[in-house]
């Protein structure tokens, strides 16, 4: 594949990956600092170049059902925002999951609660991992640490949408969407034709054919035992995700005497402390989880048998840190850095906080 | 080699445009770069900044506290930064509305009278390029060839037969430059 | 006796359209969605586009109209009915993409989002039955409730004070720009259900020819909700509901008529 050189935002990376790898429509409304997602695909104008549609809805509610509606038809949707948008989402989520309908859900995040700070922020970790929602459910959710990823991934997303007919979300961060990177780009993926999408999506409503009874896409079932059933296969798709999608990035693990861990902005934060760590002579190992559900548990439970100690660094009160104590079972301490509201931990606190809490501690 | 910059002065002075056609370059001389710039209401009307980041190894975090080199462009702008340069680091700043000079004694200190001379030359769009060549001067970062392409690269297709303007901006910072403080 | 000699194609006088599937309507006896629904199958036959129905279902008494239309459907979230079905023509620009809506749905918690997609002048039609009441949670006030009806939240009555006005929304759509058509309609006679039909071909045939929404309000009773037989409900209706939700074309071919 022709790979060309360009220098964008994640958020910008985010549109052009959306154009390229096939994408049939985006819907969203603006909010900072995820707006030049679609102020990128309105000024790109890609219904001129692959015929997609982008549409700025009237609010995040109505972006999320244009999307349950699109993808209710087989074609390959999505929507972005940040977080206030994407609790106001969380019904339209839930539809998404219970109907299972592949789309892709991009969270550019800021600090909460509530309208909070437009700064870089991962506090939606539990929003994103455990639901969100109503209901048993959960997202394949991906966290990009840079903006080739964001635009990698979201051609990852597809796939991954389509294998399990679930909501994919992209969790990002202020700094990550706001960030201009060198991205590689490659060549422009066909949007399925109608045909493409009666092979790969049989289950969509895109109108009765003769052959066929109707389809139907919903998310209600009256029958409890018929919905308990449902309930059962859905933990089924979690579970399979689980066994043979689980991504991560493991630097330095093998003879590692301390763990970071650590998604997105903040793996890279902690690898510059690893850094600086190893400058003072400590022996320091990384693992980045790259799905966030389906969490790296194995992985993180045989370093945790390794390690005397692991370090969560994340930019929120602690969340995922409660995943890894899961996973680390008391096999070793395992503490929470973080910083919040907008602020990003230095490397040096990082440091400085592995030093206290784990290396002294 | 990486060096960690913050570009900061009023929003329409071109502070972002520095840093993306400074990343641009960077890039094009196949560095590692990157470029984060303030967003929000921070950019309305007040201040604007961007961090660039041009660096031999993978970049590992985009937004930093501390600069290898403050480019400074307002009185405001000096207020805030000037104590984020790291010790030995350098500050450039265009003496323009600067009512309170630096005073740190342990960086290096230059000021480039960029707003002067582009006003002289009837040139303001150009201020910002006056200043990056004043940047080169002091820190060659990435050399001149690849500003160019930096500039083919971030300027939009109509805007390319301002290039030779813009470049000869650089040249004129270059020799602009003054040296304030020295360690 | 059953004379199978009969069942000939001369000899028949009513068909069940194929557009309807076989499960049995779970619609109250004397409610006016069967109907409603009957009409609309019908001229998706008549009109030979089953296989570009697409039928966005609401959340109220009739959401489970998807396993009675036989054309693919969606279960939409409540409100967002118009919302599903913007995206939906939009990506299949040629297809008929429909919404078949109830008063809570569309005119209390899917405001906004029918108010944007008629003012976006999407290519979609929009089936909205107005009974005046939430018939499926058990009979409480809906937007369009009348002042002094008694609803299972308006025990006393509606009252301005409490409750504000009865919302006239199919009025207010005929404002926008984006609609084509907006007519209000009801199926309470075998000749109102003649014309409401028509109404219903013409609202399919201007998105056929891609002229922006076309609205279809019809009047319906809801004789449980009411706590009246079907046949009072009916007369009710006439003499109280159509006296603040006038029937007749409101806005024919973009221009308002009323």
């Amino acid at each position: 594949m022709a790979k060309e050189l360009k220098l964008m935002k994640g958020n910008e990376a985010i549109a052009e990956a959306a154009i390229r790898s096939g994408c049939d429509g985006y819907f969203g409304y603006p909010i900072t600092p995820q707006s030049e997602v679609m102020e990128h695909l309105m000024l790109e104008k890609p219904w001129e170049k692959t015929g997609m549609v982008v549409l700025q809805a009237e609010s995040e509610i109505a972006s999320i059902n244009m999307v349950y509606g699109g993808a209710g038809t087989g074609k390959k949707v999505m929507t972005s925002s940040s977080s206030p948008g994407i609790s106001l989402m969380q019904e339209g989520l839930t539809y998404l999951a219970g109907a299972e309908l592949p789309c892709l859900v991009v969270n550019v995040v800021r600090g909460g609660p509530g309208l909070g700070t437009i700064q870089p922020s991962q506090a939606d970790y539990f929003q994103a991992t455990k639901g969100g929602g109503h209901g048993d459910y959960q997202m394949y959710v991906l966290a990009p640490a840079s903006v080739q990823e964001m635009y990698d991934f979201v051609f990852d997303a597809w796939d991954i949408a389509f294998k399990y007919r679930t909501p994919v979300m992209i969790l990002s961060d202020g700094a990550i969407g706001q960030v201009m990177e060198k991205l590689y780009v490659g060549d422009y993926v066909p949007r399925w034709t109608d045909e493409q999408i009666a092979e790969k999506a049989p289950w969509a409503a895109f109108g009765k054919p003769a052959y066929r009874d109707h389809n139907i896409i919903t998310s209600l079932e009256l029958d409890s035992a018929k919905q308990e059933a449902h309930n059962h296969h859905l933990q089924a798709k979690y579970r399979q995700m689980e066994r043979e999608d689980v991504r991560f990035e493991a630097l330095d693990t093998e003879d590692a005497d301390y763990l970071l861990v650590a998604y997105g902005s903040s793996a890279r934060i902690a690898q510059k402390a690893m850094q600086l760590g190893k400058e003072k002579g400590y022996k320091i190992g990384l693992l980045r989880p790259i799905t966030l559900f389906p969490f790296p548990t194995k992985q993180i439970a045989e370093l945790a048998s390794k390690v005397k100690g692991i370090l969560s660094v994340e930019m929120s009160a602690g969340q995922m840190v409660m995943d890894v104590k899961l996973a680390a079972e008391n096999k070793c301490k395992v503490e929470h850095f973080g910083r919040y509201g907008g602020i990003i931990p230095t490397p040096h606190e990082v440091l400085e906080a592995l030093e206290n809490q784990i290396i002294k501690g | 080699m990486t060096e960690e910059i913050i570009i900061a002065g009023f929003g329409g002075q071109g502070v972002l445009s520095m840093g993306k056609i400074l990343a641009y370059s960077g890039a094009m001389q196949d560095k590692e770069v990157s470029w984060m710039p303030s967003y929000g209401p921070e950019m309305r009307g007040g201040t604007a900044n961007v961090s660039v980041i041009i660096s031999d190894e993978r970049i590992s975090s985009p937004i930093i506290s501390q600069f290898d080199t403050a480019i400074i462009l307002n009185q405001q702008s000096l207020d805030k930064f000037e104590h984020s340069v790291k010790p030995g680091g350098v500050l450039l700043y265009d003496p323009n509305g600067i009512i309170h000079p630096p005073t740190r004694t342990d960086i290096n200190i230059y000021k480039v009278a960029a707003t002067e001379k582009s006003a002289e030359l009837g040139m303001s769009k150009v201020f910002n390029m006056i200043v990056l060549g004043a940047f080169l001067k002091v820190k060659p970062v990435v050399t001149e060839e690849f500003i160019e392409k930096g500039l083919q690269k971030s300027l939009p297709e109509r805007h390319h037969k301002l290039i030779p303007a813009n470049l000869e901006a650089v040249q004129t910072g270059k020799s602009l430059v003054e040296t304030v403080h020295k360690l | 006796m059953f004379n199978p000699d009969i069942i000939k194609p001369e000899n028949l006088v009513y068909k069940r359209t194929n557009v309807l599937t076989d499960a049995v309507m779970h619609y109250c006896p004397g409610c006016g969605h069967g109907t409603i629904h009957r009409i609309i199958a019908e001229v998706i036959e008549e009109m030979g586009i089953q296989d570009k129905a697409i039928c966005i279902a609401p959340v109220g008494c009739s959401v489970l109209a998807y396993n009675y239309f036989n054309v693919d459907s969606l279960g939409a979230a409540h409100g967002r009915a118009p919302a599903i079905a913007s995206a939906i023509q939009r990506l299949h620009p040629n297809h008929h993409t429909f919404t078949y809506q109830g008063d809570g749905d569309l005119a209390a918690i899917g405001t906004g989002e029918t108010i944007h997609a008629c003012n976006r002048g999407e290519n979609i039609v929009i089936i909205f039955v107005n009974n005046g009441i939430y018939g499926m949670t058990g009979g409480q006030m809906a937007p369009t409730t009348l002042l002094g009806m008694k609803t299972a939240t308006t025990p006393y009555g509606r009252c301005v004070e409490l409750n504000g006005y009865p919302l006239q929304i199919t009025e207010l759509l005929a404002d926008l720009p984006g609609t084509y058509y907006v007519t209000r309609q009801s199926v309470q006679t075998p000749a109102a259900v003649r014309k409401a039909k028509k109404a219903i071909r013409q609202a399919f045939e201007n998105q056929k020819n891609h002229k922006g929404t076309s609205f279809v309000e019809i009047l319906s009773n809801c004789n449980s909700g009411w706590k009246k037989t079907p046949v009072e409900a009916n007369k009710w209706m006439e003499e109280n509901m159509m006296a603040k939700y006038v029937p007749g074309d409101i806005k024919v071919d973009g221009v308002k008529v009323r």
